[in-house]
């Protein structure tokens, strides 16, 4: 019996690992505590705003949600919008989806839940996705926009933050198959810096950090105070807990 | 009529109006006989807790449904993009979502235990087969509810899941195609489908939702529980004609069911608050973007608590319906060897055995899968006339019916996962294995489980005071 419950324990976690090992690289963890620093996130609007928001849109963000980071609506209007003078407005673009179609060959996605949708219960959290998507871009010439990705491989967008970032390229190695010695992988072995950038390699990945933070907040206005709120529902609910017990069993002691 | 009451002149108001009231509607004799001095086992356990909570949940699910509702749209262009403006710009939108999200997981977790609680203790044998029957329909409802509702936020996961389930009816054999477009509306998942699912998701299940809730607790309260033994708890009466291992079920139950619920809200609200995707189970990720018609996921799953059916149905292929065919014909050969059964009758099973593998093999795999996973459902009410085994309760059953009962729930838990997962050989295998053990659990129930050495049954219920 036991045999039995073992052997087929064992089966669906044969299963489970041969799925999780499918496709892309690694992510790299997002520093989340970027999540409660309000010049970071800061910081990432402004990023998202001058990089993000001319082809992507955040149609379900209004502007003056921003207030949120500690900013109030005259600083919203002067530094973070171009687009329309409504503070209540949400983050559309005017990119044509038609124009944007054959210049890109997809339409850039919406923006406000990608930090979300992108995760993966194998892999991590959108916002790990996120960070380690805008970190993994290199020169590759083969490609149309002559952009390629380590985490979204092939992907359309090129990239949007190289000024920041400076250009590179990527190694790769065939290195032996550790499971088949007759066969070979292609592995990633590094990046090489080809042209530097305004920031320095740990400025940018700060940078990211900020914008990607700025995204999560985005994706859910309401966490940080879902996640308030929820320590002081579980505080009360545990001391009523005690409280019903002790009725529970004043109530129950003299049933025999 | 009744007699009229006169309350006394010096009574205070409270007791006055209800003097009025209950010489115009029997509000204290309903209270009275549904709960206050209805008489439950005092030695009902913790099982015993789910029927509470899962009218509780229910109440949580109307009330959260009706605000979503004030601002919801129940169109293609708009549906998505009216639940992310619930989730972020009205007031405690979010609050009202996430209970709702968490309330349907919460829901199928509480009616599963509530279902299985009924498995151990025989609960559905005689005289209480209508409140299992009215309980199956009642999980029926429960499943279009979950079906129809979660198609209306209009992400990937939603329209996509709603697409291959709707497809599922098109493999019926010769009104199949029709039937799948008289449920979309459309030749595709679209708008027109979008409205009908909407229209039966807030008011057509959750009215015969209702209605079998209230048959289901009538019949409940006029057998009176089942416990943990097993036995007919009011068959020993004390003098006051009350029931000997009876206890009145305001205040006990009362204390009893408050303590539970609390207990409840406290792990759901952690999820609630700490993990409402929790880890994509809940609210898939892929949920988040906005339904495509043409990007198709690469991995399309129903939501968890369709999973193990979901699962049934993969595992059906042609492999499956190769075994299935040869245990129709060892199950008719042995029939056939030791069973005492006329010549006429013989010949008519293996009539019947032969047509049913003929049909078998003449229609689609992917058919025979639909009706695995319908059947899987509806075997659950027939029940009450599978379960032959002498003592009710798990309790007084032999030791390896434990065993019979553990292999099934692994079984059904693994299924449920593998069902979450994307299709793979070795998962195939273990969900194929798995289906033949759930109909088996139930097909032959009417052998296995009047087999083995039973325990005696007490004459009276075995209770601890606390």
């Amino acid at each position: 019996m036991n045999k039995l419950i073992l052997f087929f324990l064992a089966a669906l976690g044969f299963a489970g690992a041969a799925l999780a090992s499918s496709g892309g690289i690694q992510w790299d963890k997002f520093p989340s505590d970027k999540l409660t620093d309000m010049p970071s996130l800061q910081h990432g609007a402004k990023l998202f705003v001058n990089h993000c928001l001319n082809c992507h849109s955040a149609a379900y963000v209004r502007y003056n949600r921003m207030r949120d980071l500690g900013l109030t609506n005259e600083e919203i209007k002067k530094n973070l919008m171009f687009t329309t003078d409504k503070v209540g407005e949400t983050m559309h673009v005017s990119l044509d989806p038609k124009q944007a179609k054959e210049w890109f060959g997809s339409v850039p996605p919406d923006l406000s839940l990608v930090a979300r949708s992108r995760a993966d219960i194998s892999r991590g959290s959108g916002a790990d996705y996120l960070y380690t998507y805008l970190r993994t871009y290199y020169r590759d010439d083969t490609k149309a926009t002559g952009w390629n990705n380590l985490a979204f491989p092939d992907v359309a967008m090129p990239h949007a933050l190289w000024q920041l970032q400076g250009e590179r390229v990527a190694r790769f190695e065939e290195k032996k198959d550790p499971h088949d010695p007759s066969r070979t992988v292609h592995s990633f072995a590094g990046f090489e810096q080809v042209s530097p950038g305004t920031m320095t390699p740990s400025e940018y990945d700060q940078s990211v950090a900020d914008l990607v933070a700025f995204m999560q907040w985005m994706a859910e206005p309401n966490r940080a105070l879902r996640l308030r709120l929820g320590v002081w529902v579980l505080l009360f609910l545990s001391l009523f807990t005690v409280v019903i017990w002790r009725t529970n069993a004043a109530f129950w002691k003299d049933v025999k | 009529m009744a007699e009229f009451k006169q309350a006394p002149a010096d009574a205070p108001v409270a007791r006055k109006l209800l003097t009025w009231v209950d010489n115009r509607f029997p509000l204290t004799k309903l209270w009275n006989d549904q709960w206050g001095k209805y008489y439950a086992p005092k030695n009902l356990n913790w099982w015993y807790i789910f029927g509470s909570l899962a009218m509780m949940v229910l109440v949580m699910q109307i009330v959260t449904g009706i605000f979503m509702t004030m601002h919801y749209k129940p169109d293609a262009a708009l549906a998505f993009a009216s639940v992310e403006y619930l989730m972020r710009d009205v007031p405690w939108g979010w609050l009202i979502r996430y209970m709702h999200s968490t309330g349907a997981s919460a829901f199928f977790i509480v009616v599963y235990l509530h279902m299985f609680r009924g498995l151990l203790y025989g609960s559905y044998r005689k005289p209480r087969e209508l409140i299992w029957i009215f309980g199956c329909a009642i999980f029926l409802c429960l499943m279009a509810e979950g079906f129809f509702g979660y198609l209306l936020p209009w992400g990937q996961m939603s329209y996509w899941g709603a697409q291959v389930i709707v497809n599922l009816f098109a493999a019926i054999p010769f009104i199949g195609p029709d039937l799948a477009l008289l449920i979309r509306g459309d030749y595709v998942v679209g708008d027109a489908t979008l409205n009908r699912f909407f229209a039966f998701h807030v008011i057509a299940v959750p009215l015969v939702l209702l209605g079998l809730v209230v048959a289901h607790l009538i019949a409940l309260h006029e057998v009176g529980s089942n416990n943990p033994d097993g036995i007919e708890f009011k068959a020993k009466r004390g003098p006051d004609g009350h029931p000997l291992d009876g206890i009145p079920s305001h205040p006990y139950y009362s204390v009893h069911d408050i303590f539970g619920v609390v207990i409840f809200l406290t792990v759901f609200s952690a999820i609630l608050f700490f993990a409402p995707e929790l880890g994509g189970y809940f609210l898939e990720y892929n949920n988040f973007i906005p339904a495509d018609p043409l990007k198709t996921p690469l991995h399309i799953a129903p939501v968890w608590y369709f999973t193990p059916f979901y699962s049934m149905l993969r595992a059906t292929n042609p492999l499956m319906i190769n075994v299935f065919s040869a245990i129709i014909a060892l199950a008719t050969v042995f029939a056939l060897l030791k069973g005492r059964f006329g010549a006429a009758l013989k010949v008519a099973i293996v009539i019947v055995a032969l047509v049913a593998i003929a049909l078998l093999n003449t229609f689609d795999a992917k058919f025979w899968g639909v009706v695995v996973m319908g059947g899987a459902v509806i075997i659950l009410f027939f029940l009450p006339w599978l379960d032959h085994s002498p003592a009710r309760s798990i309790r007084y059953r032999p030791g390896w019916h434990k065993a019979v009962f553990a292999v099934f729930v692994f079984f059904f838990l693994a299924l449920g996962y593998l069902g979450s997962q994307p299709p793979s050989d070795a998962g195939n295998y273990v969900s194929q294995a798995g289906t033949l053990v759930y109909l088996g659990f139930f097909l032959l129930m009417p052998w296995w489980s009047r087999m083995g050495e039973f325990k005696p049954v007490p004459e009276r219920v075995t209770f601890a005071a606390h």
